[in-house]
């Protein structure tokens, strides 16, 4: 390519990202950006949009206006901008194609209750990849093994526990090879002692080099696994600083605020 | 009188009671085939975004929920053909008429038990297909179904044994379906009890089967895997039966 000598462009980034829900200004300008192997853990106080930018990114709602970038390609949108700065959304068979690199793990595992583990994280490689359900099924067993979970494969979600079922999820997001994996509150569903293992595998994920954007209230995860921290609050990015800054010597008020009731 | 019960055993095996007990059954189950279709396009069309598609759908539902079955056969039957003259030829059997007459009033109530099954269907599950890069048609094929037909089941089955019961009212366009074939005896022997007697026997028997069928499917749609388990043998122990 021609622009070999370009600085490299982050993996996922959104620049004055805006959302409403009808007279509420969920997102109000948002500028984010992350780079290849980055970990960045997003705080925030509940209704402070961080849930929304996930999904924003991952095109399951469209934005009001602001753009998102994958590798400084503008997507979710018809070829980049319209005339008259209109963007025009694609329709959902093509979003359908653009979210393949983007991968998305969900605060509630949303596992399909109908098949296995090994189908749950089968079932992207058969039908959206085209995989042979031969080769689809040896991946999706590499996997599970990977997040620990061969013996259950054959097992149902209706009987795994809520850490197994989260594993599943993340392997289900992992057999498709995103770019990004984004985590919309991983373990704020699980009960206290199942917390471990979930972030655990997040952890081994982040030091294999997995481009990860994490919501959280995982105050000690944020700490230890990532690279950068941000506060969310009131739609925009509050504060933004590597997690020893941040914690230790936060810049704003709001952050101090906010580190108190959690710590 | 007294009961006969040698007319009544003899009614029993029957061949007309036989094969009206089969075009009773055809019947409801053309019928089904066809409300299901029917009904998943109008459930689409009512949870639908687009206001022309809400409005089709509403309309089929509340017109044919409010049409009486049996107006509904004698119009398809009698009205038509005078209206059409391609529906005055042969091929037009009374039996096509009575599982298109059924199939499009049932379809107005499989729509509604469609509707809710499809919105049962956890919100999640839909965003978790999306997220992987499933087109719509993948999502509702391979996510959305499987986990609306489970619901639908058991009321499916309800509609489905009133389609049987409903096929009586064919008699009223000539087909020869049970209860037609139970009347035309009455009228020739007077035997009421043991004639209807026979066709209770009948349905007892069609709506039985029915109830067995429909278990066994629900039984499919159980999702753990010690329910698979006893159905699959294990690799090493697979196809001993066969031989053994």
């Amino acid at each position: 390519m021609s622009e070999a000598n370009a600085p490299v462009s982050p993996v996922l980034s959104v620049r004055k990202l805006h959302k409403r829900y009808e007279d509420q200004h969920v997102l109000r300008g948002v500028e984010f950006d992350i780079h290849k192997g980055q970990v960045k853990a997003v705080l925030g106080p509940s209704g402070s949009g961080k849930s929304t930018m996930l999904r924003l990114m991952a095109l399951l709602e469209p934005a009001d206006d602001g753009e998102i970038l994958l590798h400084g390609r503008r997507i979710g949108v018809r070829d980049g901008r319209a005339p008259g700065g209109l963007a025009v959304a694609l329709p959902e068979r093509e979003l359908a194609k653009e979210r393949r690199n983007i991968g998305m793990v969900f605060q509630k595992f949303n596992l399909f209750p109908h098949l296995s583990a090994c189908r749950n994280v089968m079932l992207g490689l058969t039908s959206v990849k085209g995989i042979h359900h031969k080769d689809a099924e040896e991946q999706a067993m590499a996997m599970l093994a990977s997040v620990g979970l061969s013996h259950r494969s054959g097992h149902f979600p209706s009987e795994l526990s809520g850490g197994q079922q989260q594993r599943v999820a993340i392997a289900r997001a992992l057999v498709m090879n995103p770019d990004v994996l984004l985590f919309d509150e991983p373990t704020s569903a699980l009960d206290p002692e199942l917390v471990g293992e979930v972030l655990d595998v997040m952890e081994s994920l982040a030091n294999d080099g997995m481009t990860m954007i994490v919501v959280t209230h995982e105050v000690r995860f944020a700490r230890r696994v990532a690279d950068e921290v941000t506060l969310f609050d009131g739609g925009v990015i509050v504060e933004q600083a590597a997690p020893d800054e941040f914690f230790d010597n936060p810049q704003h008020e709001r952050t101090r605020k906010f580190l108190s009731h959690v710590h | 009188m007294e009961f006969d019960v040698g007319i009544f055993l003899q009614q029993i095996v029957n061949p007309s009671y036989l094969s009206g007990a089969f075009l009773s059954v055809a019947v409801a189950v053309l019928s089904l085939v066809l409300a299901t279709v029917i009904g998943f396009v109008v459930a689409l069309g009512r949870t639908s975004r687009s206001r022309v598609a809400q409005g089709a759908a509403g309309l089929y539902t509340w017109f044919f929920r409010a049409i009486p079955a049996l107006l509904v056969l004698l119009i398809i039957w009698n009205a038509l053909p005078q209206l059409f003259p391609v529906l005055r030829q042969e091929w037009f059997s009374p039996f096509i008429a009575a599982f298109i007459g059924l199939g499009v009033v049932e379809a107005a109530f499989m729509a509604e038990i469609i509707r809710s099954a499809l919105l049962s269907v956890d919100e999640g599950q839909a965003l978790a297909g999306r997220a992987l890069g499933m087109s719509p048609a993948k999502v509702m094929l391979k996510v959305i179904l499987p986990q609306a037909i489970r619901i639908a089941l058991p009321p499916t089955g309800n509609e489905f044994i009133g389609l049987v019961k409903f096929s009586s009212l064919a008699s009223v366009i000539s087909l020869q379906e049970l209860l037609t074939t139970a009347q035309v005896g009455v009228n020739i022997t007077f035997r009421y009890a043991e004639y209807y007697a026979a066709a209770i026997v009948y349905y007892l028997i069609i709506v039985s089967l029915l109830t067995l069928v429909q278990s066994q499917v629900e039984k499919k749609f159980v999702w753990t895997s010690r329910t698979r388990s006893k159905k699959l043998p294990r690799p090493e122990t697979a196809g001993q039966g066969v031989f053994s």
